[in-house]
């Protein structure tokens, strides 16, 4: 998995709410492998008409926001449906970083096992931070994750939370499988001492 | 992603597989899936199950079906188990007192290699809810009502406990109901405690313990209940004693209103940002503004799903449906949620039922809920369904879902339009 540190990109804002997973990648795309490049399903209903023509009014499809590697986005962002594709759709696109004041349970976790960084600040921050970004095209965010800070130029600071597990699995590039595969002894004790 | 590990199942004891989502259910045959992709998925799934070594229900056997209906009706979802799944619906199986909960693609494979997950325990909600159904309110009804009252994300974060008589009083298939659509509460599980209509209902399942094993089972299932004076991080009382039954107008499971109710009006709500998804829902819906609910005339009619797919669910559509006949202009579906809920309802004549009222009898799978196997609503096509997700696109591109119990689809199937049940009930 891509390490992940300190992020200073454009920032695409969302100014909508229960963006669901159907919404960040229809449903006709769930059979495609992981190999395919998702990235062209992002948004896809949203972004393209259905005869592949670019929504011109979507925000995605303006030119400073096309090299957006950060998204916010208001509550409940990737609610729904438990499809990785989701996550996989971001990532393929670039995006590294989703800002919201809160997340769909099973979409957060999705987004940890990608290297997908999921940020949750306060209501009025995320709308301030949505105002600004629509008023700026192309102004970009700078997300540090060992200081556990987003920053706008200019100095203002957006203080995050995150758990120190994960925060190391984002820093190192870490799979969650090999390091449960190397405490196997450990569960097998478990297994055996436990009785339900 | 087990394989290119050189990793295999750990325990495939412990799992089982049932194809649902990309099944056609016009047929059992996998060939007649049109999307080469979509058709080896369905292969794939049967060929790795017994690889290795994970009971399979396949379109050749009786038991397959939805994968949240057969769990519970095989018996194999019990209570205390943690019990987890590649689908947000798996919080269906806490009605019977198991920690069920939804996960992706990566955590699948995680459980697979290792036989356990890594998890955050969650906060805690306790959804009291007392009072009594009236006739022509079901389970479908109190988890809208529950939905609306705390919003797509009033449970983000948190397990919900439904607690209450009036969950009390629900039988197993009305708790899984309940449980189903957790989920589009924001929630990370749903438990009902287990008692003793839990017990009934698993008893002499084929997968649920036998002699002194269900004896021993059922002594330590009893002691799965919160204690008295258990402390939730919230909760929340809801009375149903005035329930009325509950259709959705918009685009959020969260967005239900009782039947009598009008479509909302954006001048009446309360920001600019409400102002405007309202707005953005109704042009995308096609509704227009103070207009009764129940003149909103529908295209298509589905009874069928993880939610609303079994035989109590047939039931109360057949009851209203008996003797009456589907308005011409809706194309209407029955699809029962497994092989063994089509064969319990054949047994009973429901299929007969239901074709001489001129609905179509179809085999057992996801069907038209999200459509991923072609069973869609065409674009601009409104349809009644009895699925969980009202989500723009969700039955198909250009698609317009209203979410309700059996009852009122089998109502709104015969009348053209959404209606209130107990109209047609009372007569």
């Amino acid at each position: 998995m891509e390490k992940l540190s300190l992020l200073d990109a454009v920032a695409l804002p969302i100014a909508r709410a229960n963006v669901d997973t159907d919404q960040i990648v229809p449903a006709r795309y769930l059979q495609k492998p992981r190999s395919a490049a998702f990235g062209s399903f992002l948004f896809r209903d949203l972004r393209f008409r259905e005869d592949g023509s670019e929504v011109p009014g979507f925000v995605l499809n303006q030119a400073p926001y096309r090299s957006a590697r950060i998204v916010v986005a208001q509550r409940n962002f990737g609610c729904g449906s438990s499809r990785e594709h989701a996550v996989w759709a971001l990532y393929d696109y670039g995006i590294r970083v989703v800002i919201a004041p809160s997340f769909g349970d099973i979409f957060a976790a999705n987004a940890a096992k990608n290297g997908l960084l999921t940020i949750a600040l306060p209501d009025a921050a995320v709308s301030s931070l949505i105002a600004l970004l629509q008023r700026t095209p192309g102004l970009h965010l700078r997300v540090d994750l060992p200081a556990q800070r987003v920053a706008l130029p200019g100095g203002t600071d957006f203080p995050f939370e995150i758990g120190a597990y994960l925060k190391n699995c984002l820093l190192e590039g870490l799979d969650e499988l090999d390091y449960t595969l190397s405490q196997m002894a450990r569960i097998e004790a478990f297994e055996h001492s436990y009785r339900y | 992603m087990l394989r290119q590990r050189k990793l295999a199942p750990r325990v495939p004891a412990r799992a089982f597989a049932t194809p649902d989502h990309y099944v056609p259910t016009a047929n059992r045959d996998l060939a007649t899936i049109a999307d080469a992709e979509k058709r080896s998925m369905a292969d794939a799934l049967r060929t790795d199950s017994a690889s290795a070594g994970i009971r399979f229900f396949g379109l050749d056997d009786p038991r397959q079906g939805i994968v949240h209906v057969v769990g519970p009706e095989q018996g194999l979802s019990q209570p205390g188990m943690l019990i987890v799944c590649g689908d947000s619906h798996t919080s269906t199986h806490g009605a019977l007192g198991a920690l069920a909960f939804g996960i992706g693609a990566t955590e699948v494979a995680h459980v697979l290699a290792t036989q356990t997950l890594w998890q955050r325990k969650p906060k805690t909600l306790r959804i009291v809810i007392d009072g009594q159904q009236a006739a022509g309110v079901s389970a479908k009804d109190i988890i809208l009502a529950v939905i609306a009252h705390i919003g797509a994300a009033g449970a983000t974060g948190h397990a919900i406990e439904y607690a209450g008589a009036a969950i009390e009083a629900l039988s197993m298939e009305g708790r899984l109901t309940v449980c189903n659509m957790s989920i589009e509460a924001g929630a990370r599980a749903g438990i009902i405690a287990p008692d003793d209509t839990t017990f009934a209902y698993l008893e002499q399942r084929p997968f649920a313990p036998t002699g002194a094993a269900w004896d021993e089972a059922l002594a330590r299932w009893r002691t799965l209940t919160s204690d008295a004076d258990a402390r939730f991080d919230r909760e929340v009382h809801i009375d149903i004693n005035s329930l009325a039954p509950m259709v959705t107008w918009g685009n959020s499971p969260e967005d239900a209103l009782p039947i009598t109710a009008r479509i909302p009006d954006p001048a009446d709500a309360p920001s600019a940002e409400r102002r405007e998804a309202i707005s953005r829902t109704l042009d995308y819906m096609g509704l227009t503004p103070g207009a009764a609910l129940n003149s909103v005339k529908i295209d298509r009619a589905f009874i069928g799903s993880c939610t609303n797919g079994r035989l109590e669910d047939l039931e109360a559509a057949a009851a209203v449906v008996r003797g009456r006949k589907v308005a011409p202009h809706v194309e209407a579906w029955v699809v029962p949620g497994s092989g063994l809920v089509k064969e319990a309802a054949q047994a009973r004549g429901l299929h007969r039922v239901f074709e001489e009222a001129g609905f179509q009898w179809r085999h057992a799978g996801c069907s038209m809920c999200l459509g991923t196997n072609g069973d869609q609503v065409p674009p601009g096509q409104r349809s009644a369904s009895t699925t969980n997700r009202n989500f723009v696109g969700r039955q198909g591109p250009g698609s317009r879902t209203h979410l309700m119990s059996p009852a009122m689809v089998a109502a709104a199937a015969l009348s053209g339009h959404l209606t209130d049940v107990r109209e047609l009930l009372a007569r």
